[in-house]
């Protein structure tokens, strides 16, 4: 892979805002903060990559690929409540969120992938344990069916802008249904064949995956040409590639673009994977 | 029960007795207008050769509870045929509007009917206040063309309260020979969307939260205060942030001329339509005037409506919004047009895509 010197540098700036530290030893830890997790793989999924790619300087549909998660993933049943997030803020290491109280019983919302990260920190040091946010590649395997491809149908997607930009807003259009904006109580959504519930529900979840750009070339190799750890990508009805100071879904996109209802997190745990796994892109971001 | 009875069988003498006399002092032939809801219009000729007629409408007055926005926010609506705006009634110039305004006995408040484009009578508003139980049935000459605003009247801080609830609709008036551009040439449309803005003032709880009432008489006091801080809860297009994007998102293709029938009853507005123009645009609506050409933006004044003819060249997404961007996008006043058609790489291209910055073009390290 071809990588430029500035994809490098903000490559490498984004690696330094990474949040989810290891835990520390030595805390004493407490279980009663410990989430229910689902252990899944290790498996082999198709997965749709994400990023906004370009084949012979055209828009081009982003590649489907085959990808092989090696590790087993212990990923959280259902997203971060506000009542979990809220003993973050009590103990000093969280941005306090408005309408916490009154969510409770809901998932956060209102997160910025900065706020997910510094809780994902806090609660790896509460528990000892190492937890830190999904990839989008690992959010993919473990959304299996909620999993929305974005990627319109043969024949609709193409170079051409016009048809491009309806296609997407279509596919976009339809992922969303006509529930209400507002954060239901945890479940609601139900869950999907791996018992997660809420996936693609109304609440988009923070992964820790950066925004890649890249060129498919005549051998159909991928090379990156802008990766920016800025942009994060945000899974859930669709995908959404959100600045990472901001909580409020309605923020991504441009003035014709779907963007998300609500961002909230779940988080997975690094049992058999204390390296932070990026598939793909490892080495890169 | 008793009184609402007897409300019904006056309503329907006075009908009785009106439609007969109507008869007869006009020799000029009947067509019934079946209305549809905006943002759609009823069928309609844009030329005509047929000489004047009355034209029968109905507009039924609707107090219901509506959802206007994706939280789910409720407002204690009052409508004229359940939707906000009311349709868009289109006639030529020289014809009678015959309008039969309904009050059903369900209703709570009286109301009436206010037409910009009628001459007398308060628009009208005095001759059609009708209570809950009555209808009312009003004549009135289209004597001149262009896109007028319909509202509820019915008096006093009355007025505001049902016009900020959602009763106001638009006539359009259209010359007997059709549209024509400043030299006089015929200008025709393939499609007419007719958009509504209405600012809303939704009351909030202590805790910020929007509050619903179990009903309009107990909505009125908060609202009241709202409205008169003069600061929207919603700025929306057609009753709901969202009412025209994603499912219901307007359509056209590559090729065709659309007219936009704007009208807003309360307060300006800043129509614009993001990657598009107004062709023609009748910014004050009276088509006895010139339109402009070319027009980026323009304005809809309070209690107006406005049109804009545009003939879409490229494919793709439009946002047509308020150029106050912060009612557009915050508050709700935007709509998407889906245009279907082949790209002219002539009028726009990417020459390049997206890719890291060159050397030359980063800022100095500091």
């Amino acid at each position: 892979m071809t990588l430029r010197l500035e994809a490098t540098r903000v490559a490498l700036i984004g690696l330094l805002v990474l949040g989810a530290m290891p835990a520390r030893q030595g805390l004493p830890a407490d279980r009663s903060l410990l989430p229910d997790v689902v252990v899944l793989g290790p498996d082999t999924f198709v997965y749709r990559m994400p990023g906004d790619f370009s084949r012979a300087g055209k828009p081009a549909d982003a590649p489907l690929r085959t990808v092989r998660i090696e590790h087993t993933l212990a990923i959280m049943r259902r997203q971060v409540s506000a009542a979990e997030y809220q003993r973050c803020v009590d103990a000093g290491a969280c941005a306090p969120i408005a309408g916490l109280a009154r969510q409770a019983d809901r998932p956060v919302v209102g997160v910025s992938w900065r706020d997910a990260a510094a809780y994902a920190a806090w609660l790896s040091r509460a528990t000892g344990a190492p937890w830190r946010l999904p990839t989008d590649e690992e959010w993919s395997f473990a959304a299996g069916s909620r999993f929305k491809d974005g990627v319109p149908p043969q024949g609709a997607s193409g170079s051409d802008p016009g048809r491009r930009a309806l296609a997407l807003y279509d596919a976009a259009a339809t992922a969303r249904d006509d529930t209400v904006a507002e954060p239901q109580p945890i479940g609601t959504f139900g869950a999907n064949e791996h018992g997660l519930v809420d996936l693609a529900g109304n609440v988009w979840e923070w992964t820790d995956s950066c925004f890649v750009r890249a060129m498919i070339e005549g051998n159909d190799e991928i090379r990156p040409t802008v990766v920016n750890c800025g942009i994060r990508i945000a899974a859930g009805r669709h995908r959404a590639y959100m600045p990472d100071f901001l909580g409020d879904g309605r923020s991504g996109g441009c003035s014709a673009g779907m963007q998300p209802s609500n961002l909230g997190f779940r988080l997975v745990r690094d049992d058999d994977s204390p390296r932070r796994e990026r598939g793909f892109w490892a080495g890169i971001w | 029960m008793i009184s609402r009875t007897i409300a019904f069988v006056s309503a329907a003498v006075t009908i009785l007795l009106v439609a007969p006399a109507a008869a007869q002092d006009l020799n000029l032939p009947r067509q019934k207008i079946e209305l549809v809801a905006p943002p759609f219009v009823h069928p309609h000729e844009q030329a005509t050769e047929q000489g004047p007629k009355i034209l029968e409408f109905t507009l039924v007055a609707e107090e219901k509870e509506m959802t206007i926005d994706d939280a789910g926010t409720k407002l204690q609506a009052m409508t004229f045929n359940g939707s906000i705006p009311g349709p868009l009634m289109v006639v030529h110039e020289g014809d009678y509007v015959e309008l039969t305004l309904v009050n059903p006995a369900i209703s709570t408040m009286p109301h009436n009917i206010d037409f910009h484009s009628a001459t007398g009578a308060l628009g009208g508003g005095q001759l059609t206040m009708v209570n809950p139980g009555e209808q009312v049935v009003l004549r009135w000459k289209a004597t001149r063309t262009g896109v007028f605003v319909y509202h509820c009247a019915p008096g006093g801080p009355m007025i505001p309260l049902h016009v900020v609830s959602g009763m106001s609709g638009a006539v359009m008036v259209l010359p007997r020979d059709g549209l024509k551009d400043g030299a006089g040439n015929p200008l025709r449309y393939d499609r007419v969307y007719y958009i509504g803005e209405n600012d809303f003032y939704i009351p909030r709880d202590a805790k910020g939260n929007f509050k619903s009432y179990p009903s309009l008489a107990e909505s009125y006091p908060d609202m009241d205060e709202v409205m008169r801080k003069l600061t929207p809860t919603h700025v929306v297009f057609n009753g709901k942030v969202g009412a025209l994007t994603g499912k219901n998102a307007l359509t056209a293709n590559v090729g065709e001329t659309v007219l936009i029938v704007h009208s807003q009853a309360n307060r300006d507005s800043r129509p614009h339509l993001i990657g598009g123009h107004g062709d023609y645009v009748w910014e004050t609506g009276k088509f006895s005037n010139p339109p402009e050409t070319n027009l980026e933006t323009w304005f809809i004044r309070g209690g107006s409506a406005g049109a804009a003819l545009y003939t879409f060249l490229q494919p793709g997404i439009y946002a047509y919004l308020t150029h106050n961007l912060i009612e557009a996008v915050e508050l709700g006043a935007t709509a998407h047009f889906k245009v279907e058609g082949a790209w002219n790489n002539d009028l726009m291209m990417q020459v390049k895509p997206p890719e890291a910055t060159t050397a030359s073009g980063e800022l100095p390290a500091h």
